[in-house]
């Protein structure tokens, strides 16, 4: 069976972006770019899939510019088999992409997509659920654990209050949660070996896709900013600040 | 132009964060209107007609609502969607599962995590961990939106008193099982609706230590407890308990912090806390940066102390 995995192109999680003078986004010219830490999560699931013997083959696919070839080569380097690219300079929102996502699942038939439960730039939190709905599928978001047995999948997933355990059949659609797995370290060799490894691109308009953006962004500015606090020498200080100065004891 | 918000409830009563949907609904404008979606939900049917502000309130009823699975879920909002300007689910795990399923049904966008209403069709919301803030504007006909909690009041939960009407419950997808339910038993506040929260680190060490130092002090509060995601990950507490920006966002009245740094990822999830004390050894750790009051010292000997000083 066939897992396909979208990744995202994202600026990296180490890196605090700054708002434009202008309003206009954040600056992220010459800032380091990674693969999404829960597309990472969702790679390294679909791989040891495919090392238990469940899978037989990983599909990573990435929706955005001619860099997120990198991204790809980053998957199969985990050990994804092959990557395909849908290649566009339009800006890309989470509804626009999980229709691309949904014209490449008609076409490959994967029995499982596993995706991040959100990407780190825009907090939307939506591809996972839209590309579910778009299909026709049941899904699992926010998932720890997963279980694959036939022609179904278990899935416990973490939520207000706790865990929960959903089984859903199969093809389904997943979404990653932090403590699903750690993703292995990416190894020389494998990074050369994935760089032989098949890419393909596409363009939205080859898979009848408008992704015409529907919101459109006013402006972008900085968050408030927290005003400087105080030390305190000890305890008793402490205290008496929250008591008298702060009144929320 | 009506607004429909989804309430978070648990059957017998409805749940905080939908009372700050609530007051996000009224600002956009129009009437507001709860759907409560669960099986013998008479109780939180009623307790959501009690919501000031809300004129109409829709039960529906069934075995297909019972585990609040998403694709039944958005089914049964799907079948009102169409009398409905905007439509608002609280941005809580439940929220955020079922309102993209809505949102790609209806082919609109959706607006994640709004924390203001600027006009019925432009709202705020964070980006990259809340270190900007985005103002966007929707083109589409309808609006599927959802609220952080922490960036709104909470509407008063009595004064109203709406009409409940009750609507056949949605069929089951039949492609998703509810197996079971972990549940963390806990006596404390919910961490997103407590006045004061306090929260560990990793340097708590492990998980025994972490609950014989942040327990006390939580008991001494009345405050529910938080964790960083490095304590989390580490197995010190509960992924419940994560705060932060993929974990809880909440905005308590006093957040005390013990032995966490202060990567951006955690301040983004309390960073409108009104009150932050940071407990660390470390002086040049991040979280001084944000905190009203910062004590550099052991927690292992701080905590204690401020146990016994309250």
């Amino acid at each position: 069976m066939k897992v396909l995995v979208p990744v995202k192109r994202v600026v990296d999680y180490n890196v605090k972006v700054r708002v434009k003078s202008d309003g206009t986004g954040v600056d992220i010219a010459n800032v380091k770019m990674s693969m999404n830490p829960f597309d990472e999560i969702a790679v390294e699931e679909a791989v040891r899939l495919k090392e238990k013997g469940v899978v037989t083959e990983v599909i990573a696919v990435s929706c955005g510019d001619a860099k997120c070839q990198e991204t790809l080569r980053t998957a199969m380097a985990i050990g994804a088999d092959r990557g395909i690219l849908v290649e566009t300079a339009q800006e890309l929102q989470p509804l626009a992409v999980a229709k691309l996502l949904k014209a490449l699942v008609d076409k490959e038939q994967p029995q499982l997509i596993i995706l991040g439960k959100q990407a780190i730039d825009d907090d939307s939190n939506q591809t996972g659920q839209m590309l579910a709905a778009l299909a026709g599928l049941p899904q699992a978001t926010f998932a720890s654990k997963v279980e694959v047995s036939g022609d179904a999948v278990n899935v416990t997933r973490e939520v207000d209050g706790g865990l929960e355990t959903l089984a859903l059949t199969l093809p389904a659609v997943i979404t990653t949660d932090l403590r699903l797995n750690e993703p292995r370290y990416v190894t020389l060799p494998n990074i050369m070996k994935a760089k032989k490894k098949p890419l393909d691109t596409v363009k939205p308009e080859d898979l009848g896709v408008d992704v015409t953006p529907r919101l459109k962004t006013l402006k972008v500015s900085e968050p408030p900013k927290r005003g400087a606090g105080i030390k305190v020498p000890d305890v008793a200080t402490l205290v008496d600040k929250l008591k008298n100065e702060a009144k929320v004891i | 132009m009506t607004a429909l918000v989804i309430a978070e409830h648990d059957n017998a009563s409805i749940k905080p964060a939908t009372l700050n949907t609530v007051t996000a609904a009224a600002a956009c404008g129009g009437d507001v209107h709860v759907l409560v979606a669960g099986q013998g939900a008479d109780a939180a049917a009623q307790a959501a007609a009690q919501i000031a502000g809300v004129s109409k309130v829709i039960q529906a009823d069934g075995e297909s609502l019972k585990d609040g699975l998403a694709e039944n879920v958005a089914a049964q909002v799907l079948a009102i969607a169409g009398n409905y300007s905007h439509i608002l689910f609280p941005a809580t795990a439940g929220g955020k599962n079922a309102a993209p399923r809505v949102a790609a049904q209806l082919d609109v966008a959706q607006i994640s995590d709004i924390t203001k209403v600027d006009s019925p069709d432009t709202f705020e919301r964070p980006i990259y961990a809340g270190n900007a803030i985005a103002t966007v504007q929707s083109a589409d006909g309808v609006k599927v939106i959802t609220v952080r909690t922490t960036g709104f009041d909470a509407a008063a939960a009595t004064g109203g008193s709406a009409a409940v009407e009750k609507v056949a419950a949605a069929a089951d997808s039949g492609k998703s099982r509810f197996v079971g339910r972990e549940v963390t038993k806990s006596d404390r506040p919910e961490l997103t609706a407590a006045k004061i929260i306090v929260s560990g680190g990793r340097a708590l060490g492990s998980a025994e230590k972490f609950n014989e130092v942040m327990t006390p002090l939580a008991d001494k509060l009345g405050a529910a407890i938080g964790a960083s995601r490095a304590a989390v990950d580490a197995g010190y507490a509960p992924n419940d308990l994560q705060v932060g920006q993929t974990g809880k966002i909440v905005a308590p009245q006093l957040y005390i912090a013990a032995g966490i740094s202060g990567a951006i990822q955690h301040l983004a999830g309390m960073k409108d806390s009104k009150v932050i004390v940071a407990i660390n050894k470390d002086p040049e750790a991040p979280i001084f940066s944000v905190a009203d009051y910062g004590l550099e010292a052991d927690l292992f000997t701080a905590v204690p102390e401020l146990v016994k000083a309250l």
